[in-house]
């Protein structure tokens, strides 16, 4: 009987083995499958776009793209100056403390503005862009194609995916950089005007300061990675909001996963790309 | 003028359509009727190239559709118009932007052609006024008219209809019948009416079609309909008679 049923258990234990395996094996299965069905958006947009070029027509409407430059873009900027003034403030204060303990207060202005440029900036304004912009596009593409609008875009010959997804995409895309350089010179004020009151360094110096020490490569890299993030955040939205099912719950779940997918792979390329950049661009 | 040929579409294993086989002619309304969830919408989804079949092939005027580029099939659904069963109208554009749609992504007309075209579109479906609102703004039976404008936007050869007259009270029911006839007389118009209504299937049909098992067991005219013996059919039509006499 205890032989029966130590076997029992044993083969209890072993089942949970196996399903907690088949569930993570399930889980990189169906991670795979959405990266698949997202490089399929990507190329199929692409195509699309192409096949209209061939015809002699405009890909994108530029009302459409102009009024989605203005959501993304002119609708973001309040928010983006204000997080990074104030992150661009605590910053300066809170570097500023450690550094007065060895003397070098002065360094202040050249760490905020080259940290500021490199990563706080496309990072911030990524993950402002991601709950705010992803989160609409997802929002908006789902409750069509749960109405069936995108179908009946489709099946009118327009291109669901030109008409839909191109003018998102490009617009989140040409936005980042700007927003990042507002988020730069916003964060880079807020730590100006801090440490000229509890750092005691005046205006004219912390701007020689971000003069002499942030270079063209850190303003590059900054650049680059707005882009990449504006592109992944654009078509995850896309992707999200398109590939919904189950009508309104179906939207809501797909506009909350869209912004924990995208805040997460931005935050991920972001690693990435600084090991690349400091590898291979010192 | 549309052809499909042993067409078969599975659904997660399950067979949706096992085996379609029917065309359509020039100027004929071809009504399909079935039992709600036979398959009769996935039809018209065939025909729009918005599935593809595992099996068999679909033909438009004699062009495989399923074996077009997307560019061809594009080229084709300009030809196509289909009116929704819940009228899939734009939410975010007004009924003006929602009919010029089609006419300012596919075609070169001017502002002002296409502007006099969408009046003449909604003149066709008996409203007018209405350019400047939004779709939820109308009622259901104004929403499948505009829906039905926008599909008649580029002169389609072919117009498909997914449960025209459903959930619509019996005048704007009777107002869909008569722009169907009247698109077939007047515009020469070939229609395929997908429709589990009898009273709109007799009224606006040149033939009837009846999907069950996901095959056509029916094809023939709609005296030949009222004849048949196939007792799906037999089932259908009683239900129609009982209503009927149930109502004084």
């Amino acid at each position: 009987m205890s032989d029966d049923a130590s076997l029992n258990q044993e083969g209890a234990a072993e089942r949970e083995e196996i399903s907690s395996v088949g569930r993570v094996g399930a889980l990189a299965i169906s991670a795979l499958q959405e990266i698949g069905c997202l490089v399929w958006m990507i190329k199929e947009t692409g195509a699309e776009v192409r096949d209209r070029v061939m015809l002699g027509r405009s890909p994108i409407r530029l009302e459409q793209l102009f009024y989605q430059c203005d959501r993304v873009g002119v609708g973001s900027v309040p928010m983006v100056i204000l997080l990074s003034l104030f992150i661009g403030l605590t910053m300066a204060m809170l570097t500023g403390y450690q550094l007065e303990i060895f003397g070098i207060v002065t360094l202040v202005p050249g760490v905020v503005s080259v940290s500021f440029t490199r990563e706080m900036a496309p990072l911030f304004t990524g993950i402002v862009l991601a709950s705010r912009v992803g989160a609409a596009y997802t929002a908006e593409l789902g409750a069509m194609t749960a109405g069936g609008e995108v179908d009946a875009i489709e099946g009118m010959g327009i291109g669901a995916l030109r008409y839909l997804v191109a003018p998102r995409f490009l617009a989140i895309f040409l936005m980042t950089p700007c927003l990042s350089m507002v988020s730069v010179i916003s964060g880079i004020c807020g730590a100006a005007f801090i440490s000229s009151i509890l750092l005691h360094l005046s205006y004219g110096y912390f701007y020689d300061q971000v003069v002499k020490y942030l270079l063209m490569k850190d303003v590059l890299a900054g650049g680059m990675k707005s882009l990449l993030f504006g592109g992944i955040i654009g078509v995850i939205a896309c992707y999200k909001g398109l590939a919904v099912h189950g009508g309104a719950v179906g939207v809501g779940t797909a506009t909350t996963s869209s912004v924990v997918t995208a805040i997460c792979a931005v935050i991920a390329c972001d690693s990435v790309s600084n090991i690349l950049i400091v590898t291979f661009f010192p | 003028m549309v052809e499909m040929r042993a067409v078969e579409l599975t659904f997660s294993d399950k067979a949706v359509l096992d085996g379609v086989n029917f065309s359509v002619r020039a100027e004929e309304v071809l009504v399909i009727m079935g039992m709600s969830g036979s398959g009769k919408s996935t039809l018209l989804s065939l025909l729009m190239g918005l599935l593809e079949p595992n099996k068999g092939s679909i033909f438009f005027k004699k062009e495989n559709l399923t074996q077009l580029s997307r560019a061809e099939l594009n080229a084709v659904r300009m030809q196509i118009g289909m009116v929704y069963q819940n009228a899939a109208l734009l939410s975010s554009l007004t009924v003006q932007q929602n009919i010029a749609l089609p006419l300012e992504e596919l075609s070169d007309k001017s502002r002002e052609e296409i502007d006099t075209l969408v009046d003449q579109k909604l003149e066709m479906v008996g409203l007018k006024d209405i350019r400047n609102k939004l779709p939820s703004e109308l009622s259901g039976g104004m929403q499948k008219r505009v829906g039905l404008a926008r599909a008649l936007a580029m002169d389609p050869k072919l117009v498909l209809f997914d449960e025209p007259s459903a959930g619509l009270d019996p005048i704007n029911s009777k107002l869909i019948d008569d722009l169907i006839i009247r698109l077939r007389t007047e515009q020469k118009v070939t229609s395929i009416v997908v429709t589990h209504e009898m009273d709109n299937a007799f009224a606006v049909a040149t033939r009837m079609a009846f999907l069950d098992g996901g095959k056509i067991v029916f094809d023939g005219t709609p005296e030949e309909f009222r004849r048949s013996r196939l007792p799906i059919i037999i089932s259908f039509l009683s239900s129609f008679s009982n209503h009927r006499k149930s109502t004084p």
